[in-house]
């Protein structure tokens, strides 16, 4: 595709850079005069300012002149070979977007085969291979440190990897897919359904209560009345739900922070989080490989048998 | 009228040259606190108006429009009245850039650690602002070529040629890269999109440096130079070609600083080919500067404010080869996004910008509170040393950290992995990081020093306005003779 929306601009450019570019010798060649004689000294150019300011009128130095005519020169055969000149693609018909596909297919080729190989291996038994674990750590730190930080402990609004707290589940196969296509975790603002601020402070004591925090009694038992409206992600029992991605609100694990104005900001406010896709950038086989990586840090569960809701008491072991 | 006209302004002269020592060590000063925050980043107690990322553009801006923006004011002032042998066109005129200018740098310091920003690299004040800084330089540009108008000599001084250069160019770029849509009072949207607008963003960034940044301060070079020296300019032909060369070549380089982004391959070529050809153009300002000194290096021996002169020059020819090598694609694959530009940048900025302004006030110090010389030759001695080890260290340790991390973020495995994550090649930037700050708080002091001198000069002397010579005929006549001429007119 041109990147001009008319030849116009196309000769525009390639006309002016040429033009440009010879006009620079012509320029030079025109200053140019023979040089001194042996002994012959350099005149003054004649005018005077400021009392006692005058110029000598030295014809250019040999290397310079020289110097500048060479860049002139490259740069007429580098715009013959490269793109340059508007339109015209050059002769070796390079693109920097070419190239980079081109790096990208050698890599695959060099490197595919290394990774492809793990790909047989199941993730428990891969998580255990210290090879396997290097390389995935390896990955980890340059793709996912940024946000999970470089231990894999989380931050605010970033989950830790290492505690046995799921918000999507920590079997194999859930940590394979949160990586492959991400995960977008939506709580939206109830405000209005609660009660409006009232609401918000007395839910926000009660999801205190959950967990044994210091909240204000009355406060929380009136919020428990308000809980309704939350069980359909929470659960009755408040304690999550990983098809959901809803957080368990009765442990000390807290995505956001667990403090009044943060529990409140959170239920007034909602939140929206997001886990980005990594199987187009990556590839199958490094996610993975990452995805032992994370289950070796120690926090995963056993695998689920079957890829269904985990709701059903049937599922597991 | 009679009366005014028989002295030059040099008040206004005065209050910019007063302003360039004060705006320097407040810039230098906010330079010294960032790299410390690269070290210790806690420590402006995470106040969010001294965050790095705020304080960043208000070191900039300050060293670059407040400290250099105010050098170029005085010099140019100074020049051009002298050169011209005549009065500044309006006292008034002159005056409005002056506090219009100290406006403009107040609000930038106001504003900038609010986090008032457009973003746009040396060119982050809204657009209030902007519109204040048009109309302060098209004040500029009629003070200036209103004086170059009613000149009593026949020709144009070279270094006015470069001052006229920059001014023009400036309000040029600076009208077309601030054009925006207002959101609100401190908040616009840029008039350009995507890649346009990083195109129009570097066109203007790398004239900034281009003519803010070289032609303004070889206009300083041509009348400090030859002044100092007591020589004459080496060769005005030379001045000639490199003069046009350098601002017609300068106008294309800017594609350089977005080499493998999106900007299409054709605009990166030229973009590198055209900093390449910038070489030999920047190199005949220095040649020409050098030159002068020609027949008279002892001076170079005894004489402090010709040794900021000269040492200047030979940092701008460093920096201007630096330049377009770091242009070239393959070695900015390398150098890119890393410490090396940081230390290519303050080769120029602290080696040629503040080197030049700093020996030209020194020369122009006294002669505005009519004094013979500064309050101390000695200091001037001392803050050169001081200043010079002060780059030495900071260039080289940011050469080294960049070339560091350049290579780390390239070192791949064997399994094609990065071999390094990003937080460790900032770990190891930490010593060189470290050697920088030293460089940067040695360069800092030495404007302490200057300051000092400054005051004891100025306290010891009276404002003191030259009278303007009565007018001698014009001296053309030895154009074609063969002898030269004697190098002092008079």
């Amino acid at each position: 595709m041109s990147d001009f929306v008319s030849d116009f601009w196309h000769w525009y450019i390639a006309i002016l850079s040429i033009v440009g570019i010879v006009g620079c010798g012509v320029l030079l060649k025109m200053q140019s005069t023979k040089r001194l004689e042996k002994g012959e000294k350099a005149q003054l150019h004649g005018h005077v300012w400021d009392e006692d300011l005058t110029e000598y009128n030295n014809p250019l130095p040999r290397w310079w002149a020289w110097s500048f005519y060479i860049t002139i020169i490259f740069s007429l055969i580098y715009l013959a070979f490269y793109p340059g000149l508007g339109n015209f693609a050059g002769r070796l018909g390079w693109t920097s977007a070419n190239e980079y596909q081109q790096e990208i297919a050698q890599a695959n080729a060099e490197y595919g085969p290394l990774f492809d190989k793990y790909m047989k291996v199941d993730i428990i038994t891969l998580a255990k291979d210290p090879q396997a674990n290097a390389m995935g750590q390896r990955l980890f730190l340059n793709y996912c440190a940024q946000c999970h930080g470089s231990d894999a402990g989380g931050a605010k609004g970033f989950p830790n990897l290492r505690d046995r707290d799921w918000l999507y589940g920590g079997d194999p196969a859930s940590i394979e897919t949160t990586i492959l296509d991400g995960r977008n975790g939506v709580m939206p603002t109830l405000v209005a359904a609660i009660g409006g601020e009232t609401g918000v402070m007395e839910l926000t004591h009660y999801v205190r209560s959950l967990s044994g925090l210091k909240h204000d009694a009355t406060q929380a038992a009136a919020g428990k009345t308000k809980f309704a409206v939350c069980t359909g992600c929470h659960g009755a029992d408040a304690k999550g739900m990983t098809a959901m991605g809803a957080p368990n609100l009765t442990d000390a694990v807290w995505l956001y922070g667990s403090s009044e104005e943060t529990i409140a900001e959170t239920i007034r406010h909602g939140r929206n989080n997001m886990m980005p896709a990594q199987k187009e950038r990556l590839g199958e086989a490094k996610v993975h490989l990452l995805a032992a990586y994370v289950y070796s840090l120690g926090g995963g569960t056993p695998p689920v048998e079957k890829p269904v809701v985990a709701v059903a008491p049937a599922a597991g072991k | 009228m009679q009366v005014e006209e028989t002295t030059y302004n040099y008040k206004v002269v005065r209050q910019f040259a007063v302003m360039t020592v004060v705006w320097g060590i407040v810039g230098m000063l906010v330079g010294v606190v960032i790299a410390a925050q690269l070290i210790w980043p806690d420590i402006t107690f995470n106040i969010p108006w001294l965050s790095y990322g705020r304080l960043r553009p208000l070191h900039t801006n300050a060293v670059i429009f407040a400290f250099g923006g105010c050098a170029l004011f005085a010099t140019s002032y100074y020049v051009v009245q002298r050169t011209c042998q005549v009065r500044l066109v309006s006292d008034q005129l002159a005056a409005f850039t002056f506090w219009g200018w100290q406006l403009v740098i107040v609000a930038a310091a106001i504003t900038l650690p609010l986090g008032i920003t457009t973003s746009k690299e040396y060119a982050e004040l809204e657009w209030p602002i902007d519109i204040l800084i048009a109309v302060v330089w098209i004040a500029y540009a009629l003070t200036f070529f209103g004086t170059i108008m009613r000149r009593r000599v026949p020709h144009i001084y070279v270094a006015n040629w470069f001052f006229g250069g920059f001014i023009l160019t400036v309000a040029l770029l600076h009208i077309v890269n601030s054009a925006a849509v207002p959101a609100s009072m401190w908040k616009s949207y840029s008039a350009f999109a995507g890649v346009q607008d990083a195109m129009v963003q570097w066109w203007y960034g790398h004239n900034a440096v281009g003519f803010f940044l070289t032609a303004g301060f070889l206009g300083i070079m041509y009348y400090f130079v030859p002044k100092q020296a007591g020589r004459p300019v080496y060769s005005y032909r030379l001045s000639v070609v490199h003069f046009w060369a350098l601002i017609f070549t300068y106008m294309w380089a800017g594609p350089h600083h977005l080499h493998y982004t999106a900007l299409p391959d054709w605009a990166q070529s030229l973009g590198m080919m055209f900093s390449l050809i910038l070489l030999a153009p920047s190199w005949g300002g220095m040649i020409n500067g050098i030159m002068t000194l020609s027949g008279a290096w002892h001076k170079l021996r005894e004489d402090p404010i010709l040794k900021f002169l000269i040492v200047s020059l030979s940092f701008y020819g460093m920096a201007t080869f630096e330049g377009p090598m770091m242009s070239i694609k393959t070695v900015n694959a390398l150098s890119h996004y890393t410490d090396w530009t940081v230390g290519h940048v303050h080769a120029g900025a602290l080696g040629w910008v503040a080197f030049i302004s700093i020996g030209a006030l020194y020369y122009l110090i006294p002669r505005l509170w009519g004094r013979a010389e500064m309050y101390s030759i000695r200091l001037i001695t001392l803050h050169f040393w001081v200043a010079t080890l002060g780059i030495v260290l900071y260039i080289s340790s940011m050469w080294i950290a960049g070339v560091m991390q350049g290579l780390m973020w390239r070192a791949v495995n064997s399994d094609g992995t990065l071999t390094y994550s990003f937080v460790e090649s900032v770990k190891a930037t930490y010593p060189y990081w470290t050697i920088r700050l030293i460089g940067g708080a040695m360069f800092f002091s030495g404007m302490l020093i200057m300051a000092y001198n400054t005051w004891k000069t100025i306290a010891a002397g009276k404002p003191y306005d030259a009278p303007i010579p009565a007018l001698k005929p014009a001296v053309h006549a030895a154009a074609v003779g063969v002898q030269p001429m004697p190098a002092h007119g008079d």
